[in-house]
């Protein structure tokens, strides 16, 4: 019973970073796509602003993922970092890339250097999805199981590649219908109809990446297809769907702030979809939810940290995300830094 | 050094070699951050609270400094450790697949903290403007206890792993009958967290004085410099002693708990008592010791204040259970750094102290100085040699006593994982380059503004742009507050 709800907070986990992380990467991916230094100034200048004060907090849920799958699930964390290696070796250089190019390009004035930093960051948002996903896909096939060696097949497979690009346009989507929103906040007109018509077009990217991937999934990962096409799973879909759907319609109507709820839901309801897909598996057909689980006092143990978590951690996450919808949150600008020169006057010996 | 590559390569599969390095290099480079993602939050909040009680522009100035070299290194601090979550499953998946459920439960806490340290510390970065001065700070003031939270889960884990507790072995070696709370508190744990919070802090103190120490050197004697070199430094100087205490009863405490360990920093190859202290020195495979400085008797009296103390050998246990030589020497050199470092620290600390409690004033000497911008460095090497100290203290034992680091090793191809480290080596070098770079360019651009302003070529348009933010508090002294 313990390890169910250890399950189901990991799932949460993941539909959590899915959310928070995806749209982070999805900035980056408009960032990639933001053309050169004088056209995309504009569309960078505020993917920089709307990012900055919630990106380090948005990807320390994948922290918590990984925390949970080896305390929770120590088998499940073992099998999949060891079949999984080369995606996720890519994700974590990715990972770093990433960081390190957004928080650098910040400080940086010279547009070469900015250019540079800037590129890394794209390049990896894009990137380290995709692996992500990836994994995800691979995992679904059922060519992993315990005790499974790395292999390129395990992760290059059909539905890993189509899982990966579903993670990628997910994020875009994301990314899109967030920075919309944050272009009406921070009132630049011009850029609440580039954003909406990319959130638009990744829809439809998503959407024929789904048609495609539920061909390819029919007989590859067939367990979570059967999952995802019937019963309960098939319901969270199609409430996804409508989310997708009321998303787009939002956008429609400027109403950004509720187009940001239902997009969201949908992508959250899709982790939710596959993770019910899955049941009882951990990785369909070889690793259940029960054998994986670790030691039941440890797992007791872990959700207790988890409830205190929530409620330590969880008003403090709603205040961020408050002060930063309502503009409280600024950088220190360089006038702020500059500001005086008190106290440089040399002291009277 | 070749000979060292032999040992490594001795025992365990091929890939084993990489992957510790791979470990090193990456544990190795984000130690160096931990100590001012641990302990910078406080220092600013320090320097911050000085500001708004005193109405003092150049202190608050000083934070608002401070926070902007955080907002970078804290995002830097973060990728890093993100990655070495990955690397223990990708490196070490043996490690996390049998005793994962054991001893995870610290990294829980530990995840918790830092998400709460990630909001708090995005409040504070980018709340200098629009928040009220004081609603600010107090949101801030939770961010070192929420480090030290993050701090105690991750040293719960690696106290873990040196005095593995809180669990039986069945018929087949696996751990069952777990018990959480023996897990996390193991008899390591008091000692390695309070030695590692005190270190951290006061590296991060030496460290950020030490700035302003070079520019005092330079010659720009003012009060920016003197406020942004005392506050940092005093509460380094105040805990190095205090430092010392920790540090020699940690020493102990591993003479206790972890035997083998101590017998390997030591250089003790033979159990016995009397047994004599060397300073450096070099460890050979039959036991002898080239070098070094022997003073007789000194290790039983500091192990058990009594020359009759009895230290356990390294022979105690069979070679296979224990670090070989080299590993031993390794350990040993990382200690007595350590230790040597530790103590000029404390005399330099005495020196500040004395001269404070004289004159009410800062020593005159430039010596003084000189030494003060090199603590930062030196507790920085402090910080590197404690770590290796520990690690290499405990081969061949990734869970002392229970797993070896070849049985935790990944299988992944030892060619994969020499390719991974080289990229590894330059995604790094270029980032900490560019982190480093960043950071002389900020500190250069508010030097040239600040002389650029006081040369008479007031900022006055760059202020233009701001219309809130820190409140007129920050005008109340100085240029500003002469101009209003």
């Amino acid at each position: 019973m313990i390890e169910d709800a250890v399950a189901w907070v990991l799932l949460a986990a993941v539909a959590a970073y899915a959310c928070a992380g995806g749209t982070d990467y999805g900035a980056g991916f408009w960032d990639l796509l933001a053309g050169g230094a004088e056209r995309g100034r504009r569309p960078r200048w505020l993917i920089d602003h709307a990012m900055a004060p919630v990106w380090e907090t948005n990807n320390v849920w994948l922290i918590f993922v990984l925390v949970v799958m080896w305390t929770g699930f120590p088998v499940l964390f073992q099998t999949v970092f060891t079949a999984m290696w080369l995606p996720l070796a890519l994700a974590a250089v990715g990972l770093v890339l990433r960081g390190a190019g957004f928080a650098l390009r910040k400080p940086t004035r010279r547009l070469a250097r900015r250019r540079v930093y800037g590129a890394v960051f794209a390049v990896s948002s894009v990137v380290t999805p995709f692996f992500l996903g990836a994994v995800v896909g691979g995992l679904a096939t059922g060519r992993v199981a315990p005790g499974t060696k790395a292999s390129a097949d395990a992760w290059s497979n059909g539905t890993s590649v189509i899982a990966g690009l579903l993670t990628v346009a997910a994020t875009a989507f994301l990314g899109a219908v967030f920075l919309t929103a944050d272009a009406r906040r921070f009132d630049a007109a011009d850029l609440v109809g580039y954003f909406r018509l990319r959130a638009w077009s990744s829809l439809g990217v998503i959407a024929v990446l789904a048609v495609v991937g539920l061909v390819v999934t029919d007989d590859d990962a067939r367990y979570v297809h059967d999952g995802l096409t019937s019963g309960i799973g098939l319901a969270l879909v199609l409430a996804a769907v409508v989310g997708a759907l009321a998303t787009a319609g939002l956008l429609y109507r400027a109403a950004t702030g509720w187009a940001r709820i239902t997009a969201v839901g949908s992508v959250a309801l899709v982790v939710l979809a596959w993770g019910l897909a899955q049941r009882p598996y951990l990785i369909p057909t070889s690793l259940t939810v029960s054998q994986a689980a670790g030691a039941s006092t440890t797992l007791r143990w872990l959700m207790l940290v988890t409830v205190v978590a929530v409620v330590l951690v969880g008003p403090p996450l709603v205040l961020l995300y408050r002060l930063d919808t309502v503009g409280a949150l600024q950088p220190l600008t360089e006038a702020d830094l500059r500001r005086t020169a008190a106290g440089r006057e040399p002291e009277s010996p | 050094m070749n000979s060292a590559i032999d040992h490594f390569l001795a025992d365990g599969p091929p890939q084993l070699l990489p992957a510790r390095e791979l470990m090193a290099f990456t544990l190795g480079s984000h130690i160096l951050l931990v100590p001012f993602g641990v302990a910078l939050p406080a220092i600013t909040l320090l320097m911050h609270y000085r500001g708004l009680r005193k109405g003092d522009a150049v202190a608050l100035l000083l934070a608002r400094r401070w926070s902007a070299v955080m907002a970078v290194q804290f995002a830097i601090g973060i990728v890093t450790g993100t990655v070495l979550s990955f690397e223990l499953g990708l490196l070490w998946p043996g490690m996390m697949g049998r005793w994962g459920d054991v001893f995870g439960l610290g990294f829980g806490v530990e995840a918790w903290a830092f998400f709460l340290e990630a909001i708090l510390i995005a409040i504070y970065l980018y709340g200098w403007r629009r928040l009220k001065p004081w609603t600010h700070f107090w949101l801030g003031l939770p961010l070192p206890l929420a480090a030290l939270m993050g701090a105690f889960g991750i040293v719960a884990a690696n106290a873990w792993m040196n005095t593995p507790r809180g669990f039986d072995l069945d018929a087949s070696g696996n751990p069952v009958d777990v018990d959480v709370r023996k897990a996390i508190f193991t008899p390591m744990l008091g000692p390695e967290y309070w030695h590692f919070v005190v270190g951290v802090v006061l590296t991060a103190g030496y460290v950020v004085a030490g700035v302003y120490a070079v520019g005092w050197l330079r010659g720009r004697r003012d009060r920016y410099h003197r406020l942004g070199f005392t506050v940092p430094f005093s509460v380094a100087a105040i805990l190095t002693p205090v430092q010392f205490v920790l540090g020699d009863s940690i020493a102990r405490s591993v003479f206790h708990e972890q035997p083998v360990k101590f017998a390997a920093t030591e250089l003790v190859w033979k159990t016995d008592t009397h047994v004599p202290e060397y300073m450096f020195g070099r460890l050979h495979p039959d036991g002898t010791i080239s070098g070094g400085i022997k003073i007789p008797q000194l290790d039983s009296i500091l192990a058990g204040f009594s020359p009759d103390t009895k230290v356990t050998g390294l022979t105690s246990v069979p070679a296979s259970d224990r670090p070989t030589a080299t590993q031993a020497t390794i350990a040993h050199w990382a200690f007595d750094i350590m230790v040597t470092i530790g103590s000029l620290l404390v005399l330099l600390a005495l020196w500040y102290g004395w001269c404070w409690l004289r004159n009410r004033d800062l020593p005159r000497s430039r010596w003084f100085f000189r030494c003060a911008a090199l603590a930062g460095g030196a507790c920085l090497l402090t910080v590197e040699c404690g770590w290796i100290t520990t690690e290499v203290g405990r081969q061949p034992w990734i869970v002392y006593e229970n797993m070896r680091v070849s049985e935790a090793v990944t299988d992944t191809r030892a060619s994969s994982l020499w390719v991974m480290l080289g990229i590894v080596v330059v995604v790094y070098v270029l980032v900490f380059g560019a982190f480093l770079t960043v950071l002389l360019k900020m500190s250069r651009g508010w030097r040239l503004a600040d002389e650029g302003a006081l040369a008479g070529a007031t900022a006055g348009d760059v202020e233009g742009d701001t219309p809130y933010g820190p409140r007129p508090l920050s005008t109340t002294a100085g240029v500003d507050g002469g101009r209003e």
